[in-house]
């Protein structure tokens, strides 16, 4: 903490300094490949997509101008609604399964145990690429042939759809993916947990609290900037779900797992609907960055409980 | 400073040169073939040979891309400037394409080559003209059968002898169904027809249907649809009103629904992700519905005695799916009259002989496919299901070639789905779903 508070006025000093003053040519050199990188990736693009947005274009044919045409039909159009509801659907199992379960984890790493072999098995599905994950997966959890069913019929119990079944995919799907991301998860909050200092909890072992108490009283409190990144992140990365579905039911059965990002790409390269396809992507983006603002300011994640 | 610039400056444009090339116009040229089916690369590879040989400036360069992924890597291509000069063309894409001026109508060129369109198998040439202007020449046929597996058609005490014969109705399903009922077996051993049959702990299923072909159902209804008195739309190739809201057709797919519910075929929601084909392979299927195209694969497996068989037939006779592929030109192409000799060559019976020594597919060429036939026979693979059927008088129908069809697709497989499921009745589900289809042509 001191060292930035003595920095800061040395900072400003080096900025006033005349001598160095000339040297905003050189640092634009240096930035230029990374600024046209980001011209050409991003804004480019970008704003390409902000006037598809406005068109009809199939790929096929020059784009013609249809207003907000788009947009209206968007309005209208039930399966976007039911898409975002599903992506909200898939996001609130994955951050209710993913958080519980990586504080868990953390809490155990953080009191129990601190072998390093632990913490990197635990990282290990989060490092096997989603596709591998999904197709991994499908099999096992195949309706017919999958390993799940056989162990569960063998054990007398029913057998399931899982990605088949429309009640059964969106949730077998949110396992799947919190499988593969609850371990990254849980190194997050753990490398959190080890910033809170040591004599907080010494104290509260002085007071005689107990395990869940310190849990609950000390270590999720002191967590919360932490908490707040893994949650907007978290959230982001749920909005963003695609490959798993991709691979595993492709929207199915009947648009039971056809999340946003799904549907985007049907529209865009199923049906070549281009300009409906950017009008989708356009409101995605004001919503997430909606649902970003929102959550970062009831989390106060820019300031810390750590005096 | 400015000199650094300019010398960045120069040395991008001189690298922009490298690149860009530039036509040559006369000396050698390479065509870009694109196909999907992979297993087909080697048998078209005989014919690019050929090809080059006659016509040594011309070489072609073949690849391969995915089904799943061909359309939309070809309608990016076309968008970046960078698609194939020929490429293997489907019947529910090329309307969409035509449509947007992709494709090169070859009606000219097949007139001034004399190119005789009557040695074709009929019914497949008249599929690629759409107004008037001919986008292709065929290049196989399909037709559809039943694969059973042999084994267990001995242990049910069959005779596949009578398979030639067997019939099919939407309501008692005939002795196709009969057959269905005898193949499934339950855990404890007792057969479909037998008292006591446990239809929640199926061991082997008589039947799996292919639950993924939505708007055609090429390898699933379509037959049994048709044979009962089915009908897709006004006028085809490129009605604009379909009838998927046909009694006939609603009993038909209530009929597919009824066999999952009975235990006979896996259900809906219980269907493997891998498909018919997974459950055949390992045995918890005795019969699929499928294509020609497997004949190859099926009839060699090591593994599984497997045979095929017709098509059941329905209350209006046996009736089969006709289907076959063709080659289209990119309306941008650079080489334009080299494109053609090459996709004419393909559409020759030179070609389709050295295709139908492979047997990979049936040649759309009539004298050609008798050739793949005895090929076939020569290797000990027993396909006549498949020839009779398309031999039969009035014993095949085209399937509907629109535009929208991957709207279509969409809107009847959430219809079927939901018969296939349970959670509506069909005759309901699909009339919506042709109000919905019928809308896209308004």
């Amino acid at each position: 903490m001191s060292a930035v508070t003595q920095a800061k006025p040395l900072f400003k000093t080096v900025r006033r300094h005349n001598a160095e003053g000339g040297q905003g040519w050189a640092a634009l050199l240096f930035l230029a490949p990374t600024l046209l990188g980001f011209a050409a990736f991003y804004i480019y693009p970008s704003v390409r997509g902000v006037w598809l947005s406005f068109t009809d274009w199939n790929l096929l044919s020059e784009p013609e101008f249809v207003g907000l045409g788009n947009y209206a039909e968007l309005a209208g159009d039930p399966l976007f609604w039911r898409s975002l509801l599903l992506t909200g659907y898939n996001t609130v199992l994955n951050l209710a399964g993913q958080l519980s379960l990586a504080l868990l984890v953390a809490a155990l790493m953080h009191r129990l145990t601190k072998s390093v072999v632990l913490r990197a098995t635990l990282l290990l599905p989060w490092l096997v690429p989603n596709v591998a994950t999904a197709l991994l997966w499908l099999w096992l959890l195949d309706a017919n042939l999958g390993f799940v069913n056989q162990l569960l019929d063998a054990m007398g119990l029913p057998t399931h759809g899982f990605f088949n079944s429309p009640g059964e995919a969106m949730p077998s799907i949110a396992a799947v993916t919190t499988w593969a991301s609850v371990g990254y998860v849980a190194l997050l909050l753990y490398a959190g947990m080890l910033q809170i200092p040591e004599q907080v909890y010494e104290a509260a072992a002085m007071d005689g609290a107990g395990e869940v108490r310190t849990f609950f009283r000390i270590t999720l409190p002191l967590l919360r900037p932490v908490l707040a990144l893994v949650l907007v992140v978290s959230v982001i990365g749920c909005f963003q779900i695609f490959d798993t579905i991709a691979v595993t039911t492709k929207g199915g059965p009947i648009n039971a797992t056809k999340v946003i990002y799904y549907y985007i790409y049907q529209e865009a390269f199923t049906h070549f609907r281009m300009g409906y396809a950017a009008a989708m992507a356009l409101t995605l983006v004001l919503i997430m960055g909606a649902l970003t603002y929102l959550q970062m300011r009831l989390m106060r994640a820019s300031n810390s409980d750590l005096g | 400073m400015s000199r650094y610039f300019v010398t960045a400056a120069v040395g991008l444009l001189a690298l922009t040169a490298a690149c860009g090339g530039g036509d040559t116009k006369a000396g050698p040229i390479t065509l870009n073939y694109v196909m999907w089916a992979d297993n087909q690369v080697p048998a078209y590879k005989q014919c690019a040979d050929a090809f080059t040989k006659k016509n040594p400036t011309i070489s072609i360069k073949m690849s391969s891309v995915a089904w799943e992924q061909y359309w939309q890597n070809l309608t990016t291509q076309v968008v970046s400037g960078t698609a194939p000069d020929v490429f293997r063309d489907s019947v529910a894409y090329y309307p969409q394409f035509a449509k947007n001026n992709q494709l090169l109508d070859i009606s000219e060129l097949a007139t001034r080559d004399k190119v005789d369109l009557g040695q074709y198998q009929k019914g497949l040439v008249d599929i690629w003209v759409r107004d008037g202007k001919r986008y292709g020449l065929p290049l196989d046929w399909d037709t559809i059968g039943v694969f059973y597996n042999k084994d267990q058609v001995k242990k049910a005490g069959l005779d596949p002898a009578g398979f030639a014969n067997w019939t099919w109705n939407p309501q008692d399903g005939g002795t196709f169904e009969k057959a269905i009922a005898a193949l499934t077996v339950d855990d404890k051993g007792r057969k479909g027809t037998d008292p006591g049959f446990d239809k929640e702990h199926v061991a082997v299923y008589g039947f799996a249907p292919d639950y993924s072909a939505p708007a055609l159902g090429q390898t699933s209804w379509a037959g049994f649809a048709v044979s009962n008195g089915f009908k897709y739309l006004d006028k085809n190739p490129f009605g604009s009103k379909y009838f998927y809201d046909d009694p006939k057709l609603a009993e038909t797919v209530s009929w597919f629904a009824g066999l999952s519910k009975k235990g006979y075929a896996p259900p809906y929601d219980k269907q493997s992700a891998l498909g018919g084909d997974a459950l055949l392979q390992s045995g918890k299927a005795a019969m699929v519905v499928s294509g020609s195209w497997m004949a190859k694969a099926y009839l060699d497996s090591k593994t599984l005695p497997l045979a095929a068989a017709p098509l059941p037939a329905g209350p209006q006779g046996r009736k089969t799916p006709i289907n076959g592929v063709s080659d289209a030109i990119y309306a941008g192409t650079k080489h334009k009259e080299e494109a053609w000799q090459w996709v004419k060559f393909v559409g020759s019976a030179e070609c389709q002989d050295l295709v139908a020594a492979t047997t990979e597919v049936l040649p759309a060429i009539t004298t050609s496919s008798d050739k793949a036939l005895a090929a076939h026979e020569a290797a000990g693979r027993d396909v006549t299901a498949f020839v009779d059927e398309a031999k039969a008088a009035d014993g095949t129908f085209l399937l509907p070639v629109t535009d929208n069809a991957d709207k279509i697709n969409e809107l009847m497989n959430t219809a079927i789905s939901s018969v296939l499921l349970g959670t509506t009745d069909a005759k309901s589900a699909l009339s919506t779903a042709n109000t919905g289809v019928n809308a896209l042509f308004q």
